[in-house]
């Protein structure tokens, strides 16, 4: 616990709040503007960190709890950071019918990682929705803003790889 | 010479862009090169249409970027044509609503004016009374295509009476069913049609904002709106004095959804566009009263506002002259799962099941059987084989315990087990449940640990009747419609398929030899030692030397299927 603590206490610190200003300047005063700003925090932060809660409770003037009641009640926000790559694949009826269960096996076997966890080294983040809206191409994931259909095991730890391998000629170390 | 990319999400996620880059790097002379909407034809992308300066179309299929040199060469490439058979899917269906999707260009307001697009809004506008708009709704019998098939005219009605000043017109564009796309691809494919027919019922009721909400997974579609609201404002269809007319004015914005499928419900959306929780409450009051801030609100589908400028354009009766008589005009289908040609498909109310999936939908994958078809989402059901020549409306699919809902429609082979599709609904509507109701926080949990008790061979005897007990009180209990039908797809399938529980629950097997937790892989005296196997086995649970026999390890092999997918040998035995 008390290395969890440290570690999002280091989290805030690196945490510029004023990034968030004229986010809040756009919709001060607009009723009912509670998610869109949650949203354009996570643009900017890549997800909610904890001091961003209390400092859009106190600009809007809405109560800490209510905030963080409707943070954590929609799929789309996360409270942690998330890996360069975001993996969503998708566990939609379509998909699970042509076997997503085993592109999320060869995802978890290839990665180490589950629903909602990051690799060791920050690189890729997984995460599971329900349907992407590309059905009839299933299954299907969606990495950024690219999306892959048809997959297979294989093809899916190809692209997997394929990323890794483009990330590491990027940055030569 | 025209050319046009489908570059649908669809299309894209099947390469379009590239193939677009490709044909734009060939910097053909006199060619108008141009994104189009999905066709529905998904199972055929990237697709190409090549329109000669005659206007007559050449489609290509399963476009890659190599194709496209001999596509524009004097050669041609025929082989890259859509087949007749193919072509003869477009020509079964009737396209009111996708009449544009994959033939114009959705991010530019000309096109869709070139075809006829908003004379319906200025018809209404000029000539008829919000009175008689309604009315022609009305004759047209017009009903919700977003799940319930609520008349439309009764709604836009109830709020036009309703008092108040400020009124609001939303379209839910949740689509929160897994495995429909159709709000999707209209969204991409012809965002003006959906502007004209919310102007169309603001008008009608009298209000003077709307508001679109859409899924946060649909980046696309929001891009595309964001466009067309904004070309519509410039072309002066919204904002003040609209077309000249004191008085009459409407502002449209988007509002991004947030991840959470019981925010499809009305009130749930109303609470979420408030910025609220989305959690439904009780109605009366309906949003028609006490909607957005207490505000007289509608609130209708994409597909049944996108039917609005054909009605009103063509009367009535050029909408009530397909379909049956209490299910009138057409409904779109997602074809998915083990379905040959998957995609969507705008067919008349009323069409046999039998000739959805097996005309349009060419069938079942890989020769199987089919076995069942789940429409309605995780509120609906399945349908067996036996039930295939039930007449596609809402009448008749209700009384199969199935919903025609929001319309996907997921096919499924013999390879399907049922009980454990079952499991997935429930396992999804447990996790979206708000939480307000107890029976259906508790209850969907409940049956969600039976039925995992059964896929895991741990079923008990009772637990079938203590299934379908749980499910009259979870379904009687429970506020919202995600409550009230989350045990439809265990009731059906217990209806339909009781024998695959029973198997389960008394034998200890799985008849689809799907649960993971009920078989075993075993390698036969077929196995030559080629080793494709054993490298393909994602935990190593193969071993043996070249040329020899294999032999899978139980405690390790995780039951993910790989080896029988490598094996070309027939070899592996599933038991
Ligand atoms: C749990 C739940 C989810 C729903 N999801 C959607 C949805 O994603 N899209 C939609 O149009 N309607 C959805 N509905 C139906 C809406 O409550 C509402 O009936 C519909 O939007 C009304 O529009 P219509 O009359 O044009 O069909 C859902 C209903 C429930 C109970
Ligand atoms: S039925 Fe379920 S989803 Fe609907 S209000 Fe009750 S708890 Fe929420
Ligand atoms: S079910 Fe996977 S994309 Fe729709």
């Amino acid at each position: 616990m008390g290395c969890c603590q440290d570690h999002r206490d280091e989290i805030r610190e690196d945490i510029d709040l004023q990034l968030l200003d004229p986010v809040l300047d756009e919709y001060k005063g607009v009723r009912g503007s509670v998610i869109p700003v949650l949203q354009k925090t996570q643009d900017i932060y890549g997800y909610l960190p904890r001091a961003s809660l209390s400092y859009i409770a106190e600009k809007l003037g809405e109560k800490e709890a209510k905030i963080y009641g409707v943070a954590t009640f929609y799929a789309q926000f996360r409270m942690e950071p998330i890996g360069e790559h975001l993996i969503m694949l998708c566990q939609g009826t379509a998909c699970h019918v042509n076997g997503a269960d085993r592109i999320q096996m060869a995802i978890e076997e290839e990665l180490k990682i589950k629903d909602g966890e990051t690799t060791e080294d920050g690189k890729f983040t997984l995460m599971i929705m329900a349907c992407l809206g590309c059905c009839s191409l299933a299954p299907v994931m969606m990495i950024g803003e690219e999306t892959y259909a048809k997959l297979t095991p294989e093809s899916t730890v190809k692209i997997l790889r394929d990323l890794r391998n483009r990330d590491h000629k990027e940055v030569p170390e | 010479m025209r050319v046009a990319v489908g570059a649908g999400s669809c299309g894209y996620a099947a390469g379009a862009q590239k193939v677009f880059d490709a044909i734009k790097a060939l910097d053909l002379p006199d060619c108008k090169l141009e994104i189009v909407g999905c066709v529905g034809m998904c199972y055929l992308e990237p697709i190409v249409d090549v329109y000669n300066d005659k206007g007559e179309l050449a489609r290509y299929t399963h476009v890659q970027p190599d194709d496209v040199a001999a596509i524009f060469s004097d050669e041609g490439a025929d082989d890259k044509l859509i087949l007749a058979e193919d072509e003869e899917i477009l020509n079964t269906q009737v396209r009111i609503v996708l009449r544009n999707c994959g033939i114009i260009n959705p991010e530019r307001i000309e096109d869709y004016v070139e075809v006829g697009g908003y004379e319906a809004f200025k018809k209404c506008v000029q000539e008829m009374s919000p009175e008689d708009v309604i009315d022609e709704i009305k004759a047209s019998g017009l009903r919700g295509r977003g799940g319930a098939g609520f008349p439309a005219w009764f709604k836009w009605n109830a709020a036009r009476r309703s008092p108040g000043e400020d009124k609001y017109m939303v379209c839910n564009a949740d689509e929160g069913d897994p495995g429909a796309f159709m709000d999707r691809s209209i969204l991409e494919g012809d965002p003006h049609a959906l502007i004209e027919g919310m102007l169309i019922g603001a008008y009608a009721m009298g209000a003077k904002t709307g508001i679109i909400y859409v899924r946060a997974e649909y980046p696309l579609a929001i891009k595309r709106l964001e466009i067309a609201i904004k070309q519509a404002r410039e072309a002066g269809f919204i904002g003040k004095n609209i077309m000249g007319i004191e008085g009459l004015d409407f502002d449209l914005w988007i509002k991004a959804g947030a991840g959470a499928f019981v925010c499809g419900e009305e009130t749930a959306l109303i609470a979420s566009l408030e910025g609220e929780r989305g959690m439904p409450r009780l109605k009366p009051p309906f949003p028609a009263e006490r909607g957005y801030f207490a505000n007289p609100t509608n609130i209708n589908n994409v597909e049944t506002l996108a039917n609005v400028p054909f009605i009103l354009r063509n009367g009535a009766k050029a909408f009530t002259q397909y379909g049956t008589e209490k299910s009138p005009g057409t409904k779109i289908f997602a074809l998915t799962g083990k379905i040959n040609k998957g995609g969507l498909v705008e067919i008349p109310m009323g069409m046999p099941l039998r000739d959805v999936i097996f005309k349009i939908g060419g069938g079942i994958q890989n020769n199987r059987t089919f076995k069942a078809v789940q429409m309605g989402g995780p509120s609906g059901g399945c349908i067996p084989a036996s039930l295939l020549d039930t007449p596609v409306d809402y009448e008749h699919i209700v009384q199969t315990g199935a919903i025609v809902g929001s319309g996907g429609m997921v096919v499924m082979d013999e390879t399907t087990c049922m009980v454990e599709m079952a499991r997935f609904f429930l396992d999804f509507t447990c996790r979206e449940s708000c939480g307000k109701c107890t029976y259906c926080r508790v209850g969907t949990k409940r049956i969600l640990e039976i039925l995992e008790r059964i896929t895991t061979g741990k079923g008990k005897e009772t637990d079938i009747d203590l299934l379908l007990e749980l499910c009259k009180k979870v379904s009687e209990g429970s506020l919202c419609g995600l409550g009230q039908t989350a045990p439809n797809p265990v009731l059906t399938t217990i209806r339909y398929f009781r024998d695959e529980y029973e198997d389960h629950i008394k034998n200890g097997t799985c008849t689809a030899k799907q649960c993971t937790a009920l078989i075993a892989y075993t390698i036969n005296d077929n196995c030559i030692g080629c080793t494709a196997c054993a490298r393909a086995c994602p935990v190593s649970a193969i071993s043996g030397k070249v040329k020899n026999k294999h032999e899978i390890d139980q405690e390790a092999c995780i039951r993910c299927g790989q080896c029988i997918t490598t094996c070309r040998f027939n070899a592996i035995d599933v038991s």
